[in-house]
């Protein structure tokens, strides 16, 4: 237990270090974003009043899973396909599964930082068309949650199996749909126009993250059914920390 | 003396990475045992398997077969228990790039859990005198190999560890580098931590080492002191002799007459002799030549050396 903390104290002191860097990579999107679609069109009229609302869960899932998963993946992919760097902490007394779960906590505790950050600088930026009633505390901790870990987990997977010259494709590749089909910037029970793709979308874990967060901080508003948000939620998890950890000890052990 | 690390019948075989390639056997039933306090050196080319070894006693490769043991404990079995009794220094750069000098050596040992106070204490002591104290805020980037390197050192040995592994610590190091480096390593043997180093360089082996395990493709060849190495090469001199068109037989039996010769191996264009004294050798060995019409190109006299050894037990020389 000492070496955990110790590891997370290391870990700590570098995000504390690069703050700066940290909070413009994690904020900037979501501002930008919250900015045009959530202050500039309405304004023009192009976008109906009510869309903020639905718009905030997703830009804070956004930022959350984002952030927790790029914490995770980007210092890996580094580490054991370059610098090597992580091997010191492979020496420290402790066994490579407990690395590798404090890998995943400072990747929940950055996408916390993230959603402390985002979530009050969307509300303000929103806030004029906003009218949010009876947020759900306890699940959106929940959401939370299970959310950064969710993505952190995601992320040991990507930092684990894609080597370095290939980390740009994946982003690219992969986080782009993911993104897109994320039920971010619409809400997944609206999908029901064009059936196929509202089952498509199922595959993606981002989908219960977003709705998730629409359940929490916008209880009236149309979203996925509790049940399927926390059965989702908990088995990709599941599943993500499995693989995560098996590939994790794999690189780290020859 | 008490035995520190035990290894026996090590085997390892890398699994092919991709479809295409092929199976690695790093380790071919690799044996020796280290007592407490000693300095043990192994010594091979590239790729004899001395990196794997290090690899599998520092917990960081599982072996295929065999057993390996850090005082007594099985390193595959409990390899937390065995990281928190030896250090390491990995052959690559691995300083934690995020942080200052100072900040890798107290957290390494705040990772072993060493006392705030007493890790404050250590680290100031360390960068003292491995001379890094003026550079004891900065990160690493930019570095000197020899700068750290050093500090490599500092943070394996902050967690005061009973057995201090290093990978080839002198590679890359200019030959000042070294001379001090391996003050270093003497003296930290002398205040009787037990040390485990790898090198190809036989000189290194030859100054530091009390033992020396020569190794090649995953074997041990030959395990005993650097002096009494060097003492069953046959005779202890080596004359080499670079022949034209090859030597016949006559002209090795021939030289075998002569006196000190203990042994000859000719192979294609290159006549060794082993002898125990070199008085007068070369000059009789060319005078054969001259009678016989082998044309000698080139000749070499060395005197006894682990060098000389790899070459007899090989056939190859340590650096290729």
């Amino acid at each position: 237990m000492t070496a955990f903390i110790a590891l997370l104290h290391r870990d700590l002191r570098v995000v504390r270090r690069e703050l700066l860097s940290f909070l413009l990579r994690v904020v900037l999107n979501p501002i930008l974003f919250t900015f045009i679609f959530g202050f500039v069109m309405p304004r023009m009229g192009i976008i109906q009043k009510g869309y903020t609302d639905m718009l905030l869960p997703g830009i804070l899932g956004l930022s959350m899973t984002l952030s927790s998963m790029q914490a995770v993946s980007l210092p890996l992919v580094i580490d054991f396909g370059w610098s090597k760097e992580i091997e010191d902490r492979l020496l420290a007394p402790i066994s490579i599964k407990g690395v590798a779960f404090e890998k995943i906590i400072v990747g929940v505790v950055q996408a916390i930082i993230a959603g402390i950050v985002v979530l009050p600088l969307a509300w303000l930026l929103m806030r004029v068309h906003l009218s949010l009633t009876g947020i759900d505390i306890v699940h959106f901790v929940l959401v939370a949650l299970l959310s950064s870990w969710l993505f952190a987990a995601f992320g040991m997977v990507i930092g684990t199996v894609v080597p370095p010259q290939q980390i740009s494709l994946i982003f690219t590749a992969l986080l782009s749909p993911m993104i897109f089909f994320g039920c971010a910037y619409y809400p997944w029970a609206a999908l029901h126009v064009v059936p196929w793709f509202q089952y498509l979308v199922l595959l993606n874990p981002l989908v219960y993250a977003n709705e998730g967060f629409r359940l929490a901080l916008t209880p009236n508003m149309p979203h996925m059914p509790l049940p399927l948000v926390y059965g989702a939620l908990v088995g990709f998890s599941a599943l993500f920390t499995w693989l995560g950890l098996r590939k994790f000890e794999s690189r780290a052990l020859d | 003396m008490e035995t520190v690390i035990t290894v026996r019948d090590l085997k390892k075989t890398f699994k092919p990475k991709s479809r295409k390639g092929v199976e690695v056997k790093a380790l071919d039933g690799i044996s020796f045992e280290v007592p407490r306090g000693e300095f043990f050196g192994l010594l091979g080319p590239n790729g004899a398997g001395k990196t794997t070894t290090i690899g599998i006693l520092t917990t960081r490769v599982l072996p295929t077969e065999g057993v390996a043991q850090i005082e007594g404990i099985d390193v595959a079995r409990d390899p937390v228990s065995v990281k928190r009794r030896i250090g390491v220094v990995p052959q690559v750069n691995n300083l934690d790039r995020a942080l200052t000098a100072k900040e890798i050596l107290l957290f390494h040992a705040e990772y072993f859990g060493v006392p705030k106070q007493e890790r404050e204490e250590r680290a100031h002591r360390l960068l003292e005198r491995f001379e890094l104290t003026e550079r004891a805020d900065e990160k690493i980037t930019g570095w000197s190999g020899g700068m750290a390197q050093r500090l490599k050192i500092g943070r394996a040995l902050m967690h005061d560890p009973a057995i201090l592994f290093l990978d080839e610590p002198t590679t890359g190091l200019d030959p000042q580098a070294r001379r001090a480096m391996w003050d270093l390593l003497t003296e930290l043997n002398q205040k009787g931590l037990t040390i485990l180093l790898t090198t190809h360089y036989m000189e290194e082996a030859d100054q530091l080492c009390s033992r020396t395990a020569i190794v090649d493709h995953g074997k041990v060849l030959a395990l005993d002191s650097p002096a009494q190495l060097k003492r069953s090469v046959p005779g202890g001199y080596l004359v080499e002799l670079q022949v034209r068109n090859g030597a016949n037989g006559s002209f090795a039996d021939a030289l075998q007459t002569l006196p000190g010769v203990v042994e000859i191996k000719s192979e294609n264009d290159r006549v060794r002799i082993y002898a125990d004294r070199v008085e007068g050798l070369l000059a009789n060995a060319m005078r054969l030549a001259g009678e016989q019409n082998v044309m000698v190109t080139d000749a070499h006299v060395s005197e006894p050396s682990l060098e000389n050894l790899f070459l007899h037990l090989t056939g190859r020389s340590l650096r290729e």
